[in-house]
């Protein structure tokens, strides 16, 4: 019986997807983003071991609080894709409960893309850049993987809702903003459900202290409102949410 | 009959049944708040002085007390904020805000109170309680040396036996449907069928009938005084409004109980707003102004209590509950327009704790209500929700809330109110033997102390099952005394009045400390527990080693300990006889005297410290509710409501606006969902509030910047300024559910 590492689990859950969602959080992730808010998640040899059976058992006890607006179980982490039978079982036993399906991914996951996204509802894609320099200094990974899970969305037509967090002298220039939006619209429209725009924030920085980690943003100061509306006015993207 | 003109007859036209006269007239409303005014420039007026009047009396304690004068429903004499503005008419006193003296449930409550306040018990009153016997008194002459030994260590504790009892609830609407005459027919029709064999039933009949009779008459003569007839039906809305209001005045004038509820009366008052506008005679302005003045007025009730009740509740709550919304037996909503206008007080005068709004929730309430409901949570934190689904099939479709949580059926039924046990520290007694822990007196006979390194659950759970006999064999004797000498001595005769004189009467008991059991025992079971005894041998504190489930986590392991013990305590309460046969119904709720509760009771099993507070009502306890709300409210909606918790399942929740998402439909969209989920689960009761912790203690720094800040309690809604620090600190730091 495969099993899984689990970080948490969050039964309120109203960003991560449509209606209310148990959101499930995962151990492991290959990505080290420089502002990432949960480092606790990284290491895929921490946290809990529990089987499909006992996540789908956990979100039948909510199935009350799913009836509308599509509520249903989230996938995130950590990267959900890291595990991915643990993952492709879960999506299996949800569906056959006719429970609503998100995964909330960077794409930087280990294959086996259009059995996991064949039970998958929709999809929370975090795009962290769209130029492969500057993905690999931002995250330390190569860019390809992305692509990859890219390429297995768009083969599988899943309704996507990108996110993008934007990084004070990171990722707030003008001209990274005009990327990001060719990125964006190099996905086929009937796509993408949703765009947002996160400003950075620096509410997971004490975890970094805990953890002994040293955090590379620390001169950074969080994202301003004002200026992340600015941006988004520029943007010629149909389903920005403003 | 002209009053009558254009309603639909039906049983009602021959009998006293509101219910038949509501079912057969009035209008389901299934639209929006669209339709909603703003305040008129008199309520405005109004309004303003009224709270000019609220913060001088902040500043002062209280505003005044009239000195002259004792409690009776026309005993005083007309008083008026600004009669040029006011719509609707009537206070306690001759003036708003002023206090009365009331002697009949003990006249050392009074005098305390007097002194506390820089004013002194004029002789005369002392004089005469010297010839006339109190409740108090009558209570404090039968309590046996058990009882006093349970009460003194705090084992039972909030008793009504020095004030009034509260808790029951007038069928004000009588006096605007029928008018006080045809109620005086009535009663004295009752009064003339109850004849030989005096026995004591009997006699007791008549006598409280004729008090009845004579209440009813005292309100009259007391609406005269503010050159109001309420001798014969209302004749339009606003009439209606002002009967009804009269009648609870009359209760809130004869009794100073904790909670003096209001019923359900706005669907009532809707009948008549629809037959005003249809004939032009109200405008939907003039209609909200009836009910904008009304809700002032109630919101304006005062009684004078002890520093000591006001540390168990604060704010000077009065209970003054609505219940509103909810479905028929037929399937038709019973929400109307008016519903909306009450509601919309929340908006047009300020966010309040009073009239304690209490929507009756059911999964088949038109959709436009549920959503106004939530946004209207999200804005003010000022509601609370109740089950319809659950308690309508026990109560019909005419039942109103008493208090918080106790469900009575309008004019048929009333509660002896019970105040709570102590379940944390009957526990303690269970590992020590019968002694309590603070003050190291023996309680319980008969039990032997728990002396082991390591605590046995087994061991525990059998010692407790005794502990719970005693104090359930206790308990119901204790009430006993208590509403015997309550019926003898402050005989609440203008509420009764309002009632059918044959009623079903409840004895209300209640539980405090319920979570920091099913945790102790979930320690003990899974985790190893080492008591630390001092040198009496009791425990004073605990050493846990090892993981435990906990409550509030939706785990069945610790959740099914929390089931169990309340159903055993509500089955060894049953085995013993009531007062009047009353029905034993049992709650979970503390209000804000979980902390008071808290700092009585020593270290217990699950780690909690001695002194800490309790979690409020059927929560669980704080912080220890780490998988999202959804989970905490699983686990507390596991307690069951029938034949078990029949007098309600407190559980209040906090959540910052963000958690419940970003945008305001969202947000809107997802507590209904919350809702819904929540009671289609058959659980009972959710006080909602949405509030942003930094607000709160922004809030307790500048309170002058927060004058309308009202957050929900365990069962009622309180203005965040009249707590006491240690209360604003507990509602701070009690589990506001957030995430990253």
């Amino acid at each position: 019986m495969v099993k899984g590492k689990l970080h948490s689990i969050e039964t309120l859950g109203t960003l991560d997807g449509p209606g209310i969602r148990m959101v499930v959080f995962l151990q492991g992730c290959r990505l080290r983003c420089s502002y990432c808010h949960n480092p606790d998640t990284w290491q895929l040899n921490n946290g809990t071991v529990i089987t499909p059976e006992e996540i789908v058992n956990k979100a039948k006890r909510y199935k009350p609080y799913f009836k509308f607006n599509d509520g249903g179980v989230t996938f995130s982490g950590g990267e959900p894709l890291m595990q991915p039978e643990f993952l492709l079982e879960c999506l299996k036993l949800l569906k056959e409960e006719n429970i609503h399906t998100v995964i909330d991914t960077a794409g930087a996951g280990f294959g086996d893309y259009d059995e996991i996204l064949n039970y998958t509802d929709l999809v929370l894609l975090d795009i962290k850049h769209s130029n492969p320099e500057k993905y690999k200094l931002i995250t330390g990974l190569d860019i390809k993987y992305y692509y990859e899970f890219k390429d297995a969305l768009i083969k599988n037509k899943k309704h996507i809702w990108i996110k993008h967090v934007v990084t004070p002298g990171i990722n707030d220039s003008i001209k990274h903003m005009a990327e990001f939006e060719k990125e964006v619209n190099s996905f086929p429209n009937e796509m993408i459900k949703k765009v947002e725009l996160l400003p950075y924030h620096t509410l997971g920085v004490f975890k970094y202290k805990e953890l002994k980690l040293n955090y590379k943003l620390d001169d950074v100061q969080p994202m301003s409102i004002e200026k992340l509306n600015e941006l988004k006015n520029n943007l010629k993207i149909e389903k920005l949410v403003k | 009959m002209e009053q009558w003109k254009s309603f639909k007859e039906g049983k009602w036209t021959n009998e006293i049944n509101v219910r038949d006269f509501i079912q057969n007239n009035y209008k389901p409303y299934e639209g929006n708040e669209e339709f909603l005014e703003e305040a008129t420039e008199k309520t405005k007026n109004l309004f303003e002085k009224a709270s000019n009047l609220a913060k001088l009396e902040l500043k002062k304690g209280i505003l005044d007390v009239d000195t002259k004068h004792i409690s009776g429903i026309d005993n005083f004499d007309a008083g008026y904020l600004d009669r040029e503005n006011e719509i609707i008419v009537g206070f306690q006193t001759d003036a708003p805000l002023k206090r009365m003296m009331n002697p009949f449930g003990g006249i050392r409550m009074v005098e305390t109170s007097l002194k506390e306040y820089g004013y002194e018990m004029p002789k005369e009153l002392d004089e005469i309680f010297k010839f006339r016997k109190t409740h108090n008194e009558g209570v404090f002459d039968v309590y046996t040396p058990e009882i006093r030994a349970a009460r003194n260590v705090g084992l039972l504790t909030g008793l009504p036996d020095a004030y009034g009892r509260g808790r029951i609830i007038g069928d004000f609407r009588r006096i605007a449907l029928y008018g006080i005459d045809f109620l005086l027919e009535k009663k004295e029709e009752e009064y003339s069928k109850i004849t030989l064999p005096m026995n004591e039933e009997n006699m007791r009949a008549r006598e409280e009938i004729r008090e009845q009779i004579k209440a009813l008459n005292s309100m009259k003569s007391m609406a005269a005084k503010y050159n109001v007839d309420i001798s014969k039906p209302s004749t339009n809305a606003k009439e209606a409004v002002q009967a009804i209001y009269f009648g609870y005045l009359a209760g809130v004038k004869e009794n100073n109980g904790a909670a003096m509820s209001l019923g359900r009366v706005s669907s009532f008052i809707d009948i008549y707003m629809e037959r005003d506008l249809k004939n032009s005679v109200l405008t939907e302005t003039e209609a909200q102004e009836i009910i904008d003045q009304f809700v002032l007025k109630l919101r304006m009730v005062r009684h004078l209590r002890t520093p000591d009740y006001n540390e168990l509740f604060a704010g000077d709550p009065n209970w003054v509950t609505e219940s509103l919304g909810g479905m028929g037996l037929d399937k038709r909503t019973l929400v109307t327009k008016n519903t909306f206008r009450f509601m919309h007080t929340l908006t047009n005068l300020n966010s309040s704790p009073e009239p304690n709004m209490t929507v009756l929730w059911s999964n088949d309430l038109p959709e436009n209500f549920k959503k106004y409901c939530a946004k209207m949570s999200i804005e003010t934190s000022a509601i609370q929700y109740e089950n319809d689904d659950i308690m309508r099939p026990m109560h019909g479709d005419d039942y109103g809330i008493a208090c918080c949580v106790s469900a009575m059926r309008m004019g048929k039924d009333m509660q002896f109110f019970g105040a709570r046990c102590n379940l944390a520290k009957s526990l303690l007694m269970a590992i020590n033997g019968g002694y309590d822990e603070i003050k190291n007196v023996k309680v319980i006979d008969g039990l032997e102390k728990i002396n082991s390194e390591v605590l046995n659950y087994d061991v525990v759970l059998q010692s407790y099952k005794k502990v719970l006999e005693y104090v359930a064999e206790l308990y119901v004797n204790t009430m006993n005394i208590i509403h015997y000498m309550h019926d003898k001595y402050a005989y609440e005769a203008g509420l009764m009045a309002l009632h059918d004189y044959h009623v079903g009467r409840f004895m209300a008991f209640g539980v405090a400390g319920l979570s920091i059991v099913a945790d102790s025992l979930s320690a003990i079971k899974y985790a190893e527990v080492k008591p630390i005894y001092n040198e009496n041998g009791i425990a004073i504190d605990f050493e846990i080693n090892g993981e435990f489930p906990m409550y509030g986590n939706d785990d069945d392991r610790v959740d099914y300990i929390a089931e169990e013990i309340v159903e055993i305590f509500s089955n060894e309460l049953k085995k013993h006889g009531t007062y009047r046969n009353a029905k034993h119904t049992l709650s979970v709720l503390t209000i804000t005297s979980n902390v008071v509760y808290g700092k009585k009771t020593g270290a217990t099993p699950d780690g909690r410290k001695s002194g800490e507070p309790f979690a409020p009502g059927a929560n669980p306890m704080h912080g220890r509710d780490k998988s999202g709300i959804l989970a905490s409210l699983n686990s507390v909606a596991k307690l069951k409501y029938e034949n078990i918790c029949e007098d309600g399942i407190s559980n209040t929740f906090t959540v910052i606006p963000n958690t419940l998402g970003k945008m305001q439909r969202h947000r809107i969209d997802n507590l209904v969902n919350i809702l819904d989920g929540y009671f289609v689960q058959e659980a009972h009761h959710m006080n909602v509030n949405v509030i942003d912790k930094e607000v709160l203690q922004h809030a307790m720094e500048n309170p002058e910047n927060y004058p309308n800040l009202t957050i929900r309690v365990s069962g009622y809604a309180v203005n965040f300024n009249r707590l006491t620090k240690e209360q604003q600190l507990d509602v701070i730091n009690r589990t506001f559910h957030e995430r990253m």
